[in-house]
């Protein structure tokens, strides 16, 4: 329930700061239409506290007994079966996490394990800082498959209780963790960037709205609180080889009539061409100041040197300079890579919203009064396509 | 086959301002469209559609004035529309709108597919598709570039970390797809808008679909909002002249102070 009080003063204040559009003002005082989704933006811009969300309680669930944090540990997928996976490094990025917030709460870590086969895993797991391995080891778990994996972890959440679970937001842990959270019941916060324990609860902020805002997550009434966190946002600790970890076996009876769903093909891509963009970590992009698609190309090159992918603008894909799978913004990808490099990229608002959350974005343009400078660290006033070659030159001499 | 495409109205996020003063987002005078993603589930739903003569149902949970949305897709070929919109809704997190669809979902009947969008470009949770799928007890197939049916085999094409898959389900099953070349969203024009008025359109309420109020809205949803507060503004951009060799030796300048490349 959403209520205004007759504090109001009608200052108009909350009018415009509505995400929905949801507030009139009718008599001098703030209005909700059926728009509003409680969201409670107008709460903490009103100077006089004349709204109010009051929120029933649902019935309280026993929470005592949950405790631990846990780390789902992702595996990278295989391209052929005799293939040893690895552990991606995002998982080594949440236990860093993950760390942090088992200290607080003076509870283990715990990293969870499912494979077909178990390669030692826990010396790597340890040594991030997991505590406990629990690992279901068993044939049916040799690839990810959503039936499967979930009905593990949800019984093995049933049976452990612990107080916090997460995931990494990869492709497989946001497929994964809903999942997982709608079986149980229990509250999940997609793409957090900062994770904290605020009184024994879990803060979980992450950015809405392409990024134009930021919110702040609770699941005060239900366990685990789950949260997935994309690659490369969490800072990865140093490791402590020799650090050992306490495997703790666990069965799970699984039967091939589980997997509903059947994998008749699966391809790896090996060569960094064809990495997704949204979970590089250097994207080298350019718009329509490379000129040509001839010039545009030697942007491949630039961002093998780098390490990275190239990303384009709608400008660039119209243009038929790269293929849409490569466009950044609004109509294409969201990306927040460690570094944006941008090079003939004027900004337009469609452009920003999906790539103002990298980390350093250096921006080259002609143009001194090209949006895409509002959001750059570092700004570069000159000819993109000029650049780039010497830049390329440059780099491989330092190879 | 019988198909149903879950739609929602966001705002389009290219159009919201920041108040420059408090950091916040402007949203008056925003115009609302479809989900991208959805729009790409609806036109692979639609493909569908036209190959086999499958029936397409769109269900959209929100406001009145979602409606739009719903009639844009049957503009475009959808066969039927259902609006969820009561107060009761308000507040839901994704847990509280998966269960809010689901429900609808099973007063629809006989459901072989289920598309939706990936995410949706307001909240980019992507929970939401999962989440229908775990509560009607179907599988799911998600990040969808393509979908084909061949009899009672659907085959997906799909993306996973680092690669690609091609996944075979019966029905049912829920999809959710990511914007991909091949599904080009279409805009209806005015005489299929006026075209579609006389196609059927319900709004369902909490009570239509059988919701019970303890599982919806701020109540039923396991997350709360603790704070809404603006990102923490960026500082402005450090800004250096120079085209050619200059601008290059600026640029190895900042890669190496900012440790993206050895001294």
């Amino acid at each position: 329930m959403i209520e205004v009080s007759k504090k109001c003063i009608g200052c108009n204040k909350c009018v415009p700061v509505c995400p929905f559009a949801a507030i009139n003002m009718i008599d001098k005082k703030a209005v909700m239409n059926e728009a509003c989704t409680l969201c409670g933006v107008c709460v903490q811009i009103c100077p006089v506290q004349a709204i109010t969300i009051t929120r029933e309680e649902a019935s309280a669930r026993d929470l005592s007994g949950y405790k631990g944090v846990w780390v789902y540990v992702e595996l990278t997928e295989n391209g052929e079966k005799t293939q040893t996976r690895k552990i991606k490094q995002v998982t080594f990025e949440l236990l860093s996490a993950g760390r942090r917030l088992a200290d607080e709460l003076g509870q283990d870590l715990c990293a969870v394990l499912l494979a077909d086969k178990n390669h030692n895993y826990e010396k790597e797991l340890g040594a991030y800082g997991a505590d406990k391995v629990y690992l279901v080891e068993h044939d049916e778990l040799f690839e990810y498959n959503t039936d499967i994996f979930s009905t593990v972890i949800v019984s093995l959440v049933t049976r452990h209780k612990p107080s916090i679970m997460l995931y990494g937001a990869t492709i497989q842990g946001r497929d994964l963790a809903p999942r997982v959270a709608s079986t149980l019941y229990v509250g999940l916060t997609a793409d957090c960037t900062a994770l904290a324990i605020k009184d024994g609860l879990l803060l979980q902020s992450r950015p809405a709205f392409g990024g134009n805002i930021m919110a702040d997550i609770l699941a005060p009434s239900s366990r685990p609180q789950m949260s997935t966190v994309r690659p490369n946002v969490m800072k990865l600790c140093e490791p402590v080889h020799g650090r050992s970890s306490l495997v703790v076996r666990e069965s799970a009876k699984l039967d091939k009539s589980l997997r509903r769903v059947k994998v008749l093909e699966r391809k790896i891509a090996h060569d960094a061409g064809s990495v997704r963009i949204e979970n590089s970590r250097v994207i080298v992009s350019g718009g329509r100041g490379m000129k040509t698609k001839e010039k545009f190309r030697q942007l491949e090159e630039l961002s093998k040197l780098l390490g990275g992918v190239v990303g384009a603008s709608r400008a660039a894909v119209d243009l038929g300079f790269k293929e849409k799978t490569h466009q950044v913004g609004q109509s294409g990808t969201t990306v927040s890579p460690k570094l944006y490099l941008s090079f003939g990229i004027s900004g337009a608002v469609q452009h920003i919203v999906g790539m103002k959350a990298s980390d350093v974005i250096i921006a080259v343009n002609k143009d001194p009064n090209a949006p895409i400078f509002n959001v750059a660290k570092y700004g570069i006033v000159g000819d993109a396509h000029e650049i780039v070659p010497k830049l390329i030159e440059a780099l491989k001499k330092q190879k | 086959m019988n198909i149903v495409v879950c739609v929602k109205q966001v705002p389009d996020s290219t159009e919201v301002k920041i108040n420059p003063e408090t950091g916040t987002l402007i949203r008056a005078g925003v115009p609302s469209i479809i989900n991208p993603y959805d729009h790409f589930a609806l036109q692979a739903a639609l493909e569908l559609k036209k190959k086999h003569d499958f029936k397409v149902t769109l269900v959209s949970m929100g406001p009145p004035q979602a409606k739009s949305v719903v009639q844009m897709g049957m503009a475009l070929g959808a066969d039927e529309g259902i609006l969820l919109s009561d107060m009761a809704f308000a507040g839901s997190d994704t847990w509280a709108t998966s269960y809010a669809l689901s429900k609808a979902i099973r007063k629809i009947g006989k459901v072989d597919m289920i598309f939706a969008g990936m995410q949706a470009i307001d909240g980019d949770t992507a929970q939401t598709g999962p989440g229908v799928a775990q509560q009607l007890g179907m599988p799911q197939i998600t990040f969808c570039e393509r979908v084909e049916v061949d009899g009672r085999r659907i085959i997906a094409h799909k993306q996973i970390d680092g690669g690609h898959e091609v996944l075979e389900a019966r029905p049912p099953v829920l999809l959710t797809m990511i914007m991909h070349k091949d599904y080009t969203p279409r805009y209806p024009s005015f005489l299929a808008i006026s075209a579609s008025l006389k196609k059927p359109f319900h709004v369902w309420s909490a009570a239509d679909i059988g919701a019970e109020a303890q599982f919806l809205g701020l109540k039923g949803s396991p997350t709360q909002v603790d704070k809404i507060y603006p990102p923490p503004q960026r500082e402005k951009a450090a800004m250096f002249s120079g085209s050619g060799v200059e601008g290059m030796q600026r640029i190895l300048q900042i890669m190496k102070a900012e440790h993206f490349l050895e001294d």
